[in-house]
């Protein structure tokens, strides 16, 4: 179950949008996620649902994994779904008992579970087709301006890249103890909630030792290599913008005036 | 006891971008009372086939057969198949968790559904075979031990389930000599006790010669040699190709035998090595 989220898993391959600058994509994928709450009907859902699945189109990812990200939250837009279904007042279509769905529930709940669904989607293609370290560096570049006034950006960026690095570690260790704890007859699969979260005492219990093990090991190879942060710091791969980033720059001002303009269409 | 795997295939991730095949026909037999090495690459396998046998991963295609029974067709329970076959994985002592040793090594005595008295006899005997004080140990904290200890309390957590199949993979990694030869010690004679069914792991090809009445090399996930450890081991050339070795006593054997024609030894330890070539010198000590 853990192996379905996509967020932050990267699927290697070399298109247009695996190439452009991570800050192009994360500054894409912001935009992206404000004008969903710009959009106020259906035709500007039309449109941006139609731009992310042209980019998934030239980023060849498979539409198997972008949607595999979706299953982990499906509860959710479910959920979410019901609620505005039935919380909202309005001209009433349908009534039994205490349910009732009003004509402008049944929009609302259509619209956020459509802008739940592109919001995942939306930014699950930026993690699909970025390393997370390309990402993390983005992001402290980004950054960089805000340490004017105090913000430790490298040191974020870091955190995160030490977060992303070892979630696929934590994740192989969760599976061996899940594993070895299986082989002593443990079952994580039957018996109430309570006797549930008591079984995984023995999975929890060495996973936390173990990430302590591991921190540790990486503080001290670190130290052993002379890190001392951010300032005067290079790298060996500088991310620079290169033409196609203008271009999707130019495309992101002008599906921005698009979405805009989605606006004013009245139905 | 006996353990039967025929044809068996294992792919990772099918139809993914990392899709790999990890087990590729593999078949073989293991009668009562065998101890069997396994030697080969990391990557060649062993793991993933290890895991095979007590279910707990079911395989692409092909079957189990733990005495006749089929565990790979989901009919069979799989704590009946714990039960018997008990699986000791690389560096065990980051599975302890509980707050004492006797806690911990009753934790599968406890899933199998024994009473407590059972859990106590049972935690007694498991820690006596690692070679362990019983009462000395029983209240302290796993996490207190030094490291060949908590090796020796994980695989009593094991044996604590009196399996008839005992799996261990590479039960000496990371370990000093000493606490190397200990354990190997620690295992033959749990072997010679519990009369069960050994299987092993290890990349280092002494121990595998001197431990195992067959040995099996497994590479690219199949299971290319078979044989008695002498059979295997003649066979260094091949060896060598994929990466593995012979003990070392057979290296140097080796050599004598090509600058001295005349001279006829099988040894795979040193002790052999050491007696075919003073008989060879002629009775003088070497």
């Amino acid at each position: 179950m853990i192996r379905d989220i996509t967020l932050g898993q990267y699927y290697p391959g070399d298109s247009w949008v695996h190439r452009l600058d991570a800050r192009t994509k994360i500054i894409a994928t912001l935009l992206y996620l404000i004008e969903l709450f710009v959009v106020n009907n259906f035709y500007g859902f039309l449109i941006t649902a139609a731009a992310l699945f042209t980019v998934i189109a030239i980023s060849r990812v498979p539409l198997k994994f972008i949607f595999r990200g979706l299953t982990a939250v499906f509860l959710i837009i479910v959920f979410t779904f019901l609620l505005n279904l039935f919380m909202v007042d309005g001209r009433v279509l349908w009534h039994w008992k205490f349910l009732t769905i009003t004509y402008e529930g049944l929009s609302r709940a259509f619209f956020m579970a459509i802008r739940l669904v592109l919001i995942i989607i939306g930014s699950s293609i930026m993690t699909l087709t970025t390393k997370p370290v390309e990402l993390t560096d983005g992001l402290e570049k980004l950054l960089y301006p805000f340490s004017k006034i105090g913000l430790p950006s490298h040191e974020i960026a870091l955190m995160m890249t030490i977060a992303l690095r070892f979630i696929p570690t934590l994740m192989e260790e969760t599976d061996k103890i899940i594993k070895a704890q299986q082989a002593r007859g443990a079952d994580f699969e039957s018996g109430n909630l309570f006797q549930r979260a008591k079984s995984l005492i023995p999975i929890l219990v060495p996973l936390f030792v173990s990430s302590f093990r591991i921190a540790q090991d990486l503080a001290l190879a670190m130290e052993a290599r002379c890190y001392h942060g951010g300032a005067g710091r290079t790298r060996m791969n500088e991310i620079r913008f290169e033409r196609a980033d203008a271009l999707a720059a130019v495309l992101m001002v002008l599906f921005l005036a698009v979405i805009i303009a989605s606006r004013f269409i009245s139905i | 006891m006996s353990i039967s795997v025929k044809n068996l295939n294992y792919i990772y991730n099918p139809g993914m971008p990392g899709e790999t095949v990890a087990l590729s026909d593999v078949t073989f037999d293991v009668a009562d009372g065998t101890v069997l090495g396994i030697i080969g690459h990391t990557g060649s396998g062993k793991s993933t086939l290890l895991q095979h046998l007590n279910g707990l991963i079911k395989p692409t295609s092909g079957e189990v057969l733990i005495d006749g029974e089929c565990i790979t067709d989901g009919k069979v329970k799989m704590t009946d198949i714990r039960r018997k076959v008990g699986l000791v994985f690389q560096y065990p002592e980051y599975q302890l968790f509980e707050e004492t040793v006797s806690k911990d090594v009753a934790f599968g005595p406890k899933n199998l559904g024994l009473d407590e008295k059972e859990q106590e006899a049972r935690v007694r005997k498991a820690i006596g075979l690692v070679g362990l004080d019983y009462d000395e140990i029983k209240d302290l904290s796993p996490f207190e031990l030094s490291g060949g200890m908590k090796r020796r309390v994980a695989i009593a957590g094991v044996i604590a389930m009196d399996p008839k199949i005992l799996i261990l993979d590479e039960p000496t990694a990371g370990l000093d000599p000493s606490a190397h030869r200990d354990i190997l010690a620690m295992v033959r004679r749990i072997h010679e006790e519990m009369g069960i069914i050994l299987i092993f792991v290890s990349h280092n090809m002494a121990d595998i010669a001197e431990m195992s009445d067959k040995v099996m090399v497994m590479s690219g996930g199949r299971n290319v040699l078979e044989g008695t450890p002498a059979e295997v081991f003649s066979k260094g050339d091949v060896l060598s190709e994929m990466g593995l070795g012979v003990p070392p006593a057979k290296e140097i054997v080796d050599i004598i035998k090509k600058k001295e024609p005349r001279f006829v030894s099988g040894a795979l330890s040193v002790d052999e090595a050491a007696r075919d070539i003073k008989s060879y010198m002629g009775g003088q000590e070497v």
